[in-house]
């Protein structure tokens, strides 16, 4: 165990305690994996710290952009081997290499000099919560089983081991949570480890009815007890990144390492936020109320199936109209203009209704009204892809999500084939990419059908780099390309013609 | 929907004197000048229940009415304002989307809402109001209810109320000490609408004067549940939208069923309140202690385990689960299995149209299977939903290819019982703690219905067209004034006192007979007594037993000591 009272020796007279130098023992490091609750204390040099830390940030990167391309846990784990490998390294004991220690400290240290970069605002705590938790769950997973449980038994989790008995008498229930297939035994129960704890610790197998749950306790399989590590780990690094952050004023520095610290965290680029809603007008693009039936043929499945609902059932339920809203705000449609859009798309309700229950929600949405942060901050920024297929999966009635996600096959293909997409071969493979839940593939598999001719001519005549055509992953950029690419397009072809016409 | 949703003004005509004195004086001014008259009465007894509030607390306020109302509405003012500044925007459609819709559709429906005749059903039903929340409304059991001790405490005093009044703005962020202060509030403002929030970190009206976000926090509330009958349109023959019979509410029986099992077995709650939320739906309030403390993912996670029937109206296919069933769900289908040929089959007889019949078949796992089912209902059109759903299993023995799995079928089979009798529930409302639900006895601005308390023993007894009305309580206790008048005379006396005085607490006289016992919300009332009895006493015994582990040893010393 490694608690800090038991390291840090006093080794000095008391009376000299306050001019001396702290004098740490060395940490050791018995297990491959760390909770990291007990910060380092050893020198390292400034160029091992940025190193150390620039290397970790780009695990965490690229963890971070496997989420977001809905990357299956056993195609990121494919994906994060070399760079893990090459960045981070992390062997077993058993492995009995001779970099062992190097390594465990390198990744200790990256750890604690990550947390100061991203403790100061909420937001990159939250993200780098979540980043180190899929770490965590990645090396936990690859870990050696024997090691792994070894690693748990120092972790203290109280946890109660069910009894044979009550293993035995709960058998038909436990019997459910342990497998496909009905032809579970009796006897793979009692081989299993279970143990009982408050449902509270473990909400998401209890939320996924991946346990069995009894007055108030979850039985959780041996399997599944990773999760509560993970949770425990999560709970843990939430409450250290808190204290971090409220120490952070008061850090004794100078002028050394917090521009080290601001460039890390700078670095740490958002794909899900990078993009800002207003001021993202197109040029020469007509945003108006009354030109949005025009401009919804560039709009993605997820905005079309929203924009056609609202046509015919002049309403919106809460989230499409939150999801609808911000992405036309998105688009450039500004407050006035969005407050005509919705005010006729709802026609069947009175100037009163309208006024009492949508309109505040239209400005809030805009900034306009609202509390300090979030007028200052211009609003909510529209959803990306990420989010929409993550948060709020719509009810019985409810028109907003992801089509790709959200829509059984038939309902999608009709949808599709109503959109324009009706060759057999982009439906086949929206269908292969839906199955295997890459919805982003599949929504730029159809836009790609849809502006194949303009994308090809714009990378025959160079008019957009690659970087330009790089995977879509928000709904705005969808609606940004297929503009430009439409309309750049014809206007070229209008020059040409203007051009030839005055040379004829 | 029969008479209870008579308009207001019709019921009232023949009923109490006092509003009917109101009824005789309003149409004259109605249509053109009713809402400043309106606003004038409404200020001025606003000034008198004020002094009272003065009396009792070291409230600074202007004294004379005209005063007051500047003042009233300087605080409505600042109240709109705090609500804007300080709500995010996702609480904010919290705080509406659970019954906006429900509003837009009272507005567009003629029968619940008559709307040329606003002007005066609008005067009256606040006349009938006030009555209501004078002599009526259950303060006490409430206050006990939210407080969960006979003393206020924190539970009580940092809870927070918002109170929707009758000019449409909402005053969030209401707390109150006592209930007696809770009481004059209400009648001063006579909100058309009381939600109840969570409890917070520290008194709701002084939110304002934390620096940081951190010491102002929800802290606890009860765990809730939303059915709302809306939600089961597409499986529904009978009504649609914010309409419901007698067929469609067997669905919230099922609901109710279904979920009250589960809190109990699976998570061992006990104190489980259902109530019916005054048009087309139930709440449920979970009061156990360890349910109120539960964070917001826990909540997250509950209600995820609870969901079964998902996907949008594009969804397709609703019901998407594991096999093995899971406990949970097994026992479910138990509970539904009767209901389901009962309620669904033979009451709603859901897939009658071919339209409908077609959806069914394509649940239906095996081609084979299913083109012998289309065949034979084609045959025979408007063959009933029982027959079809025996027809599958009869030809399932004769015409199904050899590559039908029994156990395919027997998947697709629950799917299609759990997709017409498994709750549907509104999950934003059960997710977050600091998300505001309709109190129970409030009474529905709609159709005039208290959101009463349903008992858990006899759902099948209850009869949500039926429940107390604002009008029927009017009429009903001037019913019992003339009959029970003559032998009771004392007593009604003494009510009629009371009741115009804004008195009529219970202290006065042992004698005294409560106003609601003289009428039909007798019985919900007495049930929600017992049920806040129960849950007072374990709470009690809760917090008895803590002092007791920590002092025990001690005491024990003590009085052997003694001995």
């Amino acid at each position: 165990m490694n608690r800090i009272d038991v390291k840090r020796r006093n080794v000095l007279d008391h009376r000299k305690k306050q001019f001396a130098d702290p004098s740490y023992k060395e940490t050791q490091y018995p297990h491959r994996l760390n909770f990291y609750s007990t910060p380092p204390t050893a020198d390292i040099t400034l160029e091992q710290f940025e190193q150390w830390a620039i290397d970790r940030l780009r695990i965490l990167a690229e963890l971070e952009a496997c989420s977001f391309r809905n990357k299956t846990p056993a195609e990121t784990a494919l994906h994060m081997k070399p760079l893990l490998d090459k960045y981070l390294p992390l062997d077993a004991s058993s492995s009995g290499h001779s970099q062992l220690h190097a390594q465990r400290q390198k990744d200790h240290y990256s750890h604690f000099i990550l947390r100061l970069a991203f403790a100061s605002t909420e937001d990159l705590r939250r993200r780098f919560t979540r980043v180190e938790t899929m770490l965590l769950r990645l090396r936990f997973q690859a870990d050696d089983s024997r090691e792994r449980a070894a690693f748990v038994r120092t972790l203290n989790l109280d946890w109660e081991p069910v009894s044979e008995d009550e293993k035995r008498a709960l058998s038909p229930q436990l019997a459910t949570t342990i497998g496909f297939g009905y032809g579970k035994r009796a006897q793979q129960v009692l081989d299993e480890d279970w143990c009982k704890v408050d449902w509270m610790r473990v909400p998401d197998l209890v939320e996924g009815r991946k346990v069995y749950v009894k007055a108030g306790k979850a039985y959780v399989p041996g399997r599944e007890q990773q999760s509560m590590v993970l949770n425990a780990y999560t709970k843990r690094l939430e409450q250290a990144l808190e204290l971090t952050a409220r120490a952070l004023p008061r850090l004794d520095e100078d002028d050394r390492l917090t521009p080290i610290l601001d460039h890390l965290s700078k670095n740490f680029i958002t794909p899900d936020a990078s993009y800002t809603g207003a001021g993202a007008a197109i040029e020469g693009a007509e945003m108006t109320a009354r030109n949005m039936d025009n401009l919804s043929q560039h709009f993605p499945m997820c905005m079309t199936h929203l924009h056609r609902s609202l046509r015919r059932d002049a309403h919106l339920k809460h989230f499409g109209r939150l999801q609808y809203t911000l992405f036309l705000k998105g688009i450039g449609l500004n407050l006035e203009e969005c407050l005509v859009f919705w005010r006729s798309a709802f026609n069947k309700v009175t100037d009163d209704t309208f006024n009492k229950e949508y309109r505040y929600n239209v400005r809030h949405v805009y900034g306009d009204v609202g509390g300090d942060s979030n007028r200052r901050g211009g609003g909510y920024s529209p959803y990306s892809c990420q989010k929409i297929l993550t948060e709020h999966a719509p009810g019985p009635g409810e028109a907003h999500g992801c089509p790709y996600r959200h829509f059984s096959l038939e309902n999608l293909t009709s949808l599709l084939r109503a959109s324009g997409v009706t060759e057999r071969a982009v439906l086949q493979g929206v269908k292969e990419d839906t199955d295997s839940q890459k919805f982003h593939m599949a929504c730029n598999r159809v836009f790609e059908h849809l502006h194949r001719t303009e994308i090809k001519r714009a990378k025959d005549e160079g008019v957009m780099t690659a970087a330009q055509l790089e995977t879509i992953v928000h709904p705005n950029e969808y609606f940004k390309r297929s503009y430009l690419l439409k309309n750049t397009m014809d206007n070229k072809q209008k020059h040409r013609g203007a051009d030839v016409k005055m040379e004829g | 929907m029969p008479n209870s949703d008579l308009p207001a003004a019709e019921a009232v005509g023949a009923s109490t004197s006092p509003s009917a004195t109101q009824m005789e004086k309003e149409p004259a001014i109605a249509a053109a000048s009713s809402p400043p008259v309106d606003e004038d009465t409404v200020m001025v007894e606003a000034g008198e229940v004020q002094a009272m509030v003065e009396a009792t607390a070291p409230v600074a306020e202007v004294p004379s009415a005209q005063g007051q109302a500047e003042a009233d509405n300087d605080m409505m003012v600042e109240i709109k304002q705090d609500k804007k500044s300080e709500i995010k925007l996702e609480d904010l459609f919290e705080g509406m989307d659970s019954d906006d819709d429900d509003d837009f559709l009272a507005a567009a429906n003629p029968l619940n809402a008559p709307a040329p005749r606003e002007p005066d059903t609008h005067d009256a039903s606040f006349e009938l109001l006030r009555i209501y929340y004078q002599r009526f409304f259950p303060w006490r059991y409430m206050f006990q209810w939210l407080n969960h001790s006979p003393v206020p405490t924190n539970d009580f005093k940092h809870r927070e109320f918002s109170l929707w009044l009758h000019n449409d703005a909402v005053m969030r962020y209401q707390s109150y000490t006592t209930s007696d202060l809770f009481r004059k509030d209400v009648i001063r403002l006579m909100p058309r609408r009381i939600e109840i929030g969570p409890v917070y970190t520290a008194d709701p009206r002084d939110r304002k004067t934390f620096r940081n976000s951190t010491a102002f926090q929800p802290m606890a509330k009860e765990l809730c549940f939303d059915i709302d009958l809306t939600d089961y349109d597409d499986i529904r023959t009978c009504c649609d939208k914010a309409n419901i019979c007698n067929k469609c509410w067997k669905f919230t029986n099922m609901a109710i069923k279904v979920l009250d099992t589960a809190l109990r077995e699976d998570f061992g709650y006990q104190h489980i309140l259902w109530v019916y939320s005054g048009r087309r739906g139930v709440h449920a309030w979970v009061c156990d202690k360890k349910a109120r403390a539960l964070g917001d993912q826990q909540r997250k996670a509950i209600t995820g385990y609870f969901d079964v029937v998902t996907g949008g109206k594009q969804g397709g296919k609703k019901v998407n689960i594991r096999r093995p069933l899971h406990p949970h769900l097994s026992r479910s289908i138990d509970i539904l299995k009767d209901h389901f040929q009962q309620d669904v089959l033979e009451t709603q007889d859901p897939w009658q149209t071919a339209e409908k019949a077609d959806a069914l078949l394509q649940q239906i796992p095996d081609l084979g299977l299913r083109e012998a089912l289309r065949k034979k209902w084609d045959a025979s059109p408007g063959r009933a939903s029982t027959a079809k759903w025996a027809d599958i299993d009869a030809l399932a023995q004769t015409s199904a290819s050899a590559a039908l799995d029994p156990k395919d079928l027997l998947d697709a089979k629950q799917d299609i019982v759990l997709e017409h009798t498994y709750p549907r529930l509104d999950s934003a409302v059960s997710q977050k703690l600091n998300h505001l639900l309709k109190s129970p006895f409030v009474v529905h601005p709609g159709t005039g219905r208290i959101c009463v308390p349903i008992d858990r023993g006899n759902l099948e007894g209850f009869d949500p067209l039926n429940v107390p009305t604002l009008q029927g309580l009017v009429t009903e206790i001037d019913a019992w004034a003339e009959t029970e008048g003559a032998a009771a005379a004392m007593a009604a006396v003494e009510v009629s006192e009371g009741g115009g005085g804004g008195g009529g607490s219970s202290s006065q006289d042992v004698k005294h007979v409560q106003d609601w016992e003289k009428t039909s919300l007798k019985p919900y009332i007495e049930y929600f007594r017992s049920f806040v009895t129960a849950l007072m006493k374990d709470e009690r015994e809760v917090a008895v037993k803590r002092e007791r582990e920590e002092e025990g040893d001690v005491d024990v010393k003590v009085e052997s000591l003694d001995f």
